[in-house]
């Protein structure tokens, strides 16, 4: 019977189960689930067509509604009248945050609505050609037994996908339709906004603006930040590893536990207390200044250069052994017979590790540079929690030490300029994917992928 | 540069000796150079002094008031309330996301179906938008449905840290990956279903990725506090540690609670470093997994 289950029915498409479905799969166009009550599996019809009618209900009692709204997002104002009783009384107008919210969540209804009518019509069709061919249809008990069989990622995904679904896919097309709109504080569009097409990403492109210069500023920023935070990170923490890992090293679990212990201090600690230790008025300043080593404050976080600088540095201590730790299990897992055939060749320890140890780790760590770039570019706890992005001039909404994010966090949270926010955030992704896309094709483990196995 | 220089003359049979204590006492500097804000933490939560202002390295006198005021003046920041929030939302989280994590891992990693590889690109391309680029969004969802008042922002604050997680499943999908099919075969002809095969053989076969799973899920809501802050709002009743510490560092309580924070921040990682150190092969164990998959 398993063997009976596992082979594949058809393939169908849509167009062969419009065009030769009978009357029953024709039926199921409109009153879903026909087909499979009609064909002996009476329960999964009934679910359809309850998922048909909660969905018309639905559309009828707001759906509608919703997307007629959707265009305009909404014009009446927020009115006082003059009740019965004499008093003024406040007249909700529209939200448009709340119509754009709705909007979108009512096309998500649809889209899923189309998926459900497809997959029903199909497998209508395919029961159609089961029937025809006097094969086995399943029963709905049987359809609950191969739930925990061999259709177990059904039972296993749902509950996941529709979490990623609700709190990821549904936001951030909210959040990236946000970016065709004027919702903003500034001209005070915060309850009632308009579409306003692409004049956002104008803005934002556009160098001579004041929006547009701080963001070619802030995106160089991050680039840099990006280079260096991930290779100085990559290189020092495999020498560190190296030289841990050496034989001659003595109290190897000693030196990797005074590291790990760094990592082991949850982040937002350790860098915030590295941010009050290196304030004006903080224990490094004063400490420097009672010894008589400086005369005023090193301006830390008030001089630009200085910031950036010690930003990297500070990065250097949270990743260094981050880094040292990930590469240490790899280095222990460089195949033996490699190093071993080496030797017997004749190899120096130096040309070993050329040509055996660095290319392997290279390979090896690829996907691991890529996903610490692009990490780097979306760090945010390291630049707020140290700099809080500052110092900013005057004017700015962005620092000097602000990457894309931090500047998308100030952007939207703290100034609720939606808009705008939302426009750096989609410019984040671009920057992402091509650094991805670039960087992933050109890796020695996409273009040959068994080299090492 | 000068690390792979000593590295090199280490392996030369001349200098061993003296390289060889070169590199300890490089390694010594190192480490005191890493564990000093650790060191600097603990003395201030020590410290006698009250203020963020100090002279010296080491505090004047040693008390343990700070941990005592921590955790009975509950005025104005009330942490035992912060800690109680933290530990109830960890709890919750960590058991859905861990149950989601090793779902879709095993899904993955064992079953073949249509929609395997898009989920994979899904995940890979979700992943590129800023983690909080939808945090506006998603606040404004939950008020639609309820959750941003009082004690459901303890609801809401669990939603959020695990309904994402089906999205990190490559450490884990990495480890299933190393575990021989052959094994489920052996099973499957023996009669067992896909669900037996799951629940009996690959979960019991995979306590290193379990307790990884479960200490970095249990940890997350400990240490994060840009999400919390922003759903959180001005509910202090509902802060979560990450955000209690950090508002002890703001301009109206630093001066009275810098030392408060140092006791706070020792107390909260005292548990975390534990934890972290305890899991550290299994980290290690797991990235080696994932990278080999």
């Amino acid at each position: 019977m398993a063997k009976e289950r596992t082979k594949k029915p058809d393939t169908v498409s849509l167009g062969r189960a419009i065009a030769e479905g009978d009357y029953k799969v024709k039926l199921s166009m409109i009153l879903m689930g026909f087909g499979c009550m009609a064909r002996k599996q009476i329960g999964k019809g009934l679910l359809i067509l309850l998922f048909e009618i909660s969905f018309i209900y639905f559309m009828l009692a707001d759906g509608i509604y919703n997307l007629s709204m959707f265009p305009s997002l909404g014009w009446r104002e927020q009115t006082k009248v003059l009740n019965d009783a004499g008093f003024y009384e406040y007249q909700a107008g529209d939200n448009s945050v709340i119509i754009l919210l709705y909007g979108v969540a009512t096309l998500f209804v649809i889209a899923a609505f189309i998926v459900l009518w497809v997959v029903q019509l199909k497998l209508a069709y395919k029961l159609q050609v089961r029937e025809e061919t006097s094969r086995h249809i399943n029963s709905l008990k049987e359809d609950i037994t191969s739930l925990f069989n061999q259709n177990l990622h059904m039972t296993l995904m749902t509950l996941p996908c529709l979490g990623i679904l609700f709190f990821n896919i549904v936001p951030l097309v909210f959040m990236i339709s946000m970016a065709f709109t004027n919702y903003s504080k500034e001209k005070d569009h915060l309850i009632l906004f308009d579409w306003n097409g692409l004049t956002n990403f104008g803005r934002v492109l556009n160098i001579q603006g004041n929006i547009g210069k701080q963001f070619w500023s802030v995106l160089l920023w991050t680039i840099i930040w990006a280079v260096f935070a991930t290779f100085l990170n990559y290189i020092m923490g495999m020498i560190l590893a190296l030289i841990i890992n050496r034989k001659n090293t003595h109290f190897k679990g000693f030196w990797r536990f005074c590291f790990v212990l760094s990592i082991a201090v949850p982040q937002f600690v350790s860098l915030l207390i590295m941010h009050t230790m290196l304030t004006q008025q903080g224990a490094v300043n004063v400490i420097l200044q009672n010894l008589g080593l400086i005369d005023t404050a090193l301006p830390f976080w008030q001089n630009p250069i200085w910031a950036r600088v010690t930003v990297i540095v500070i990065n250097l201590w949270v990743g260094i052994p981050y880094t040292m730790l990930q590469v240490t299990g790899i280095l222990q897992n460089i195949p033996s017979e490699l190093y071993e055939a080496a030797k017997m060749d004749g190899a120096g320890a130096f040309t070993i590790f050329r040509k055996i140890t660095l290319p392997y780790m290279l390979f090896v760590t690829a996907p691991y540079l890529i996903t610490t770039f692009t990490g780097n570019i979306n760090n945010f706890n390291v630049i707020y929690l140290l700099s809080g992005g500052g110092p900013t001039y005057v004017g700015d909404t962005a620092g000097q030490t602000d990457l894309l994010v931090t500047w998308l966090y100030k952007l939207t949270i703290e100034k609720q300029y939606y808009n705008i926010g939302a426009v750096i955030g989609i410019m984040t992704f671009i920057v992402l994917s091509i650094v991805a896309l670039v960087t992933y094709r050109n890796s020695a483990s996409y273009k040959n992928e068994e080299a090492f196995m | 540069m000068e690390e792979r220089i000593t590295f090199k003359k280490n392996k030369a049979p001349l200098g061993k000796r003296i390289g060889n204590a070169f590199v300890h006492v490089f390694l010594a500097a190192l480490a005191a150079l890493w564990l000093m804000p650790i060191l600097w933490i603990i003395l201030t939560s020590l410290r006698a002094e009250q203020g963020s202002y100090v002279s010296t390295f080491f505090p004047k006198g040693y008390t343990f008031s700070n941990y005592i005021r921590l955790f009975t003046d509950t005025s104005i920041l009330n942490f035992p309330k912060m800690f109680t929030n933290t530990l109830i939302i960890a709890i919750f989280t960590c058991i859905i996301s861990t149950f989601f994590v090793l779902s879709v891992s095993y899904c993955l990693s064992r079953m073949r179906f249509k929609l395997r590889k898009p989920y994979m690109n899904m995940c890979m391309i979700l992943g590129l938008f800023p983690g909080f680029m939808s945090m506006v969004a998603v606040y404004y969802i939950l008020k639609a449905i309820g959750l941003s008042e009082g004690s459901m922002i303890r609801v809401a604050l669990i939603l959020v840290y695990s309904a994402c997680t089906g999205m990190g499943f490559q450490i884990a999908k990495g480890f299933f990956d190393t575990i021989p099919k052959s094994i489920d075969e052996a099973a499957i002809i023996d009669g067992a279903t896909r669900w037996q095969v799951f629940t009996r053989i690959t979960i019991p076969l995979s306590k290193p990725i379990i307790v990884y799973t479960v200490l970095t899920s249990f940890m997350a809501p400990w240490v994060d506090f840009i999400f919390a802050k922003v759903i959180c709002r001005a509910n202090a009743d509902q802060y979560t540690v990450a955000i209690g510490l950090w508002s002890m560092l703001q301009k109206e309580y630093i001066h009275s609670w810098y030392t408060c924070f140092a006791a706070g921040a020792v107390v909260v990682s005292i548990p975390i470093a534990a934890l972290f150190i305890y899991m550290q092969k299994y980290f290690v164990e797991g990235m080696a997994g994932a990278v080999k998959g």
